[in-house]
């Protein structure tokens, strides 16, 4: 099998869609000359031209919503939000318009939008560039929401999310895009709603997101050497989440932490912890255990940022605290 | 009056002046009758009514082709008639029926009819015209010469999608035509407290953007600026601005008291009546009669009667269908 890196396995799927599909085009802030603020789309203007590889002005909610017009109109548009901090910007166009067309048409209308975005702390961008608000999103009905690990997943994710009908909000990891993976040689489309267990154990599930997946595992092989067999499980979709194979984990270990990079207070592990409990409150064996950011703005002070972010440290500690209730 | 529009006026001929005065009229009196239904309760939630304005969005239609996409406001009942939506349609949709243009899911604001390319009244004010510039951005990568016409009021030029989608369309040469509805109230907030520069069309032609204002109490000038503009994005692909001057007659929505105008000024611009200023041009000009007014007004009371008669058998939609189209099942 083929090795990628994460951001190679994103223009991958980006060139692949746009060779195959006229009705696929990108736009963004700097994705032309500049080939994106993390060199995601270099490339791609020399060979597709800039009538489907788009620089488009610094204009967020034009963005956005241009793109919503033009997958109304039949296109299947890929834009790219720079920074996750900058979806704030759009925020009337995915949550008002994007959202809601499908259902305020009466179902005449869909919107097989993608927006792509990225953020992520662990180089001190400072409080305005690395937030990670995923979880805004997941409470809008009509939007999907995904957030992949791998470069196999983010390829065949990406993928799904260009040929949904629905908007679909992407989220890549800054500190991921360097990362190396096997992918298959052929593009393999991932389905959206489908988790993946990332390793399979018997005591604790640990069900991860984003970077928090990596850490998640190098917790996982912490607590091994402890006697403590972790499952890690990666949802990859947030929205439609798959409750399924996540709660069939939890029941099977009995303990469960969940892990994001996101704050904790009102993050995803939070949807997680209500939906596990319910799907399986008579095999808990202990609370569920919330890793996340500490409530603090992002620091710009490197060590301070490392200290706000969770770990992989967190994650085990966490898996301790789980397992200790016995 | 303009020179031209008298001269066009004296050319109108007897069978485009009953058009356009049945189309008028009919967006008159279903509003009257919107109204005494909302009264009624049989429409809930907001109502906001199109009375006053009339002339603007006949004028502009009839400048626009049924290719041409149109792209409404929440006070979109005129444009949605004007278009061809069925009156009955919209009583249907505003009485939460599962006959109403959009299903019953949308509601007085959210008018929808794909097939007669009218896509949607939008509630968030500015929130349809990024929208408007990706119709016709698709339309512009696709290579269809069609035009997609925004319709949006002045308290949208106070937003920053007014903004950023001016500069995008002019930048990319996109075939919009912006459609701004000056009634000179963002709900009850007049013009000069709202924007440092009055002239919307100046501030449309800061983007490059060639843009004029109309007189929009006017409904032949408001056709003859539409013609003229429609013609222009069609044949140069690129946008078109029109800032059409008119007034609401009534109160923003069913819940405004109407405390910020006066009743002397509201009374001065129904004399500018745009319903009552071509009648008495079509009969100056000896076009219509007496007759021609009463059929008129009867065969528009007779569809709304109709039209009220379908919303009130409508079905409902049951509740079990709710998740139905929240998102879309994938397409095969």
């Amino acid at each position: 099998m083929p090795e990628l890196t994460y951001r190679e396995a994103v223009r991958d799927a980006l060139r692949k869609a746009l060779r195959e599909d006229e009705r696929v085009f990108l736009m963004g802030e700097d994705i032309a000359e500049m080939g994106g603020s993390m060199a995601v789309t270099q490339g791609l203007l020399e060979e597709f031209g800039p009538q489907r590889v788009r620089n488009t002005p610094i204009s967020e909610m034009a963005i956005v919503g241009s793109g919503i017009g033009a997958a109304i109109q039949g296109m299947r548009p890929v834009v790219e939000i720079m920074y996750e901090d900058f979806l704030t910007l759009s925020m009337e166009q995915l949550v008002n318009q994007a959202a809601k067309h499908r259902t305020m048409s009466g179902g005449q209308v869909r919107v097989p939008l993608t927006v792509r975005t990225q953020g992520g702390a662990g180089w001190s961008p400072g409080a305005q560039h690395a937030q990670q608000l995923e979880a805004w999103f997941v409470h809008v009905p009509g939007l999907k929401v995904v957030f992949a690990s791998t470069p196999e997943d983010v390829r065949g994710l990406l993928w799904s999310s260009i040929y949904d009908d629905n908007p679909v909000l992407f989220f890549e990891h800054r500190t991921l895009y360097p990362i190396k993976g096997e992918v298959p040689e052929e593009l393999e489309p991932i389905p959206l709603g489908k988790a993946r267990v990332h390793r399979e154990g018997e005591d604790v599930t640990v069900v991860a997101t984003g970077r928090l997946v990596h850490e998640a595992l190098r917790a996982a092989e912490e607590a091994e050497r402890d006697g403590v067999s972790v499952e890690v499980v990666d949802p990859r979709t947030l929205l439609p989440l798959d409750e399924e194979t996540i709660i069939a984990s939890v029941r099977k270990t009995t303990r469960c932490v969940t892990a994001h990079e996101a704050v904790t207070r009102g993050g995803f592990g939070a949807e997680l912890a209500a939906v596990i409990q319910h799907g399986a409150f008579d095999w808990l064996d202990a609370p569920i255990e919330r890793v996340g950011a500490k409530f603090a703005p992002l620091p710009f002070a490197p060590v301070m940022e490392q200290y706000v972010v969770p770990h992989a440290e967190d994650v085990y500690e966490a898996i301790r605290r789980t397992v200790a209730r016995g | 009056m303009s020179t031209e529009a008298t001269a066009k006026a004296t050319t109108l001929d007897r069978d485009h002046g009953l058009r356009l005065l049945r189309e008028m009229l009919r967006i008159r009196r279903f509003e009257e009758r919107a109204a005494e239904q909302y009264s009624l309760a049989k429409i809930r939630g907001f109502l906001h009514l199109y009375i006053g304005e009339e002339a603007v969005a006949v004028g502009v239609m009839q400048a626009l082709t049924p290719n041409d996409a149109v792209v409404a406001t929440y006070r979109e009942h005129g444009h949605a008639l004007a278009r061809g939506l069925p009156a009955s349609s919209l009583m249907a949709e505003m009485f939460g029926k599962a006959s109403g243009c959009s299903r019953g899911r949308g509601g007085s604001m959210h008018f929808f009819d794909v097939s007669r390319r009218f896509y949607g009244g939008y509630a968030i004010v500015g929130g349809g015209l990024p929208i408007a510039v990706g119709l016709a951005l698709a339309d512009a990568m696709q290579g269809r010469r069609r035009v997609s016409a925004c319709f949006f009021g002045e308290g949208a030029v106070a937003e920053g999608e007014f903004h950023e989608s001016l500069n995008l369309a002019a930048l990319w040469k996109l075939p919009v035509l912006f459609l701004c509805e000056n009634n000179l109230y963002a709900m009850g907030t007049p013009i000069v407290q709202e924007l440092a520069v009055t002239d919307i069309a100046a501030r449309a032609r800061s983007y490059g953007i060639p843009a004029h204002a109309v007189d929009g109490m006017d409904v032949l000038e408001v056709e003859a600026a539409a013609r003229r503009a429609a013609d222009e994005v069609r044949e140069t692909g690129e946008p078109r601005f029109l800032e059409l001057r008119t007034y609401r007659f009534r109160a923003h929505s069913m819940a405004d008291p109407d405390l910020y105008r006066t009743k002397e000024e509201i009374e001065r611009w129904k004399r500018r009546d745009p319903i009552v200023l071509f009648e008495e041009r079509l009969r100056a000009a000896e076009l219509i009669s007496d007759g021609d007014l009463e059929e008129l007004e009867a065969a528009v009371a007779a569809e709304l009667d109709e039209a009220i008669a379908f919303a009130d058998a409508a079905p409902i939609e049951p509740v079990e269908d709710l998740l139905k189209d929240v998102t879309t099942p994938r397409s095969p």
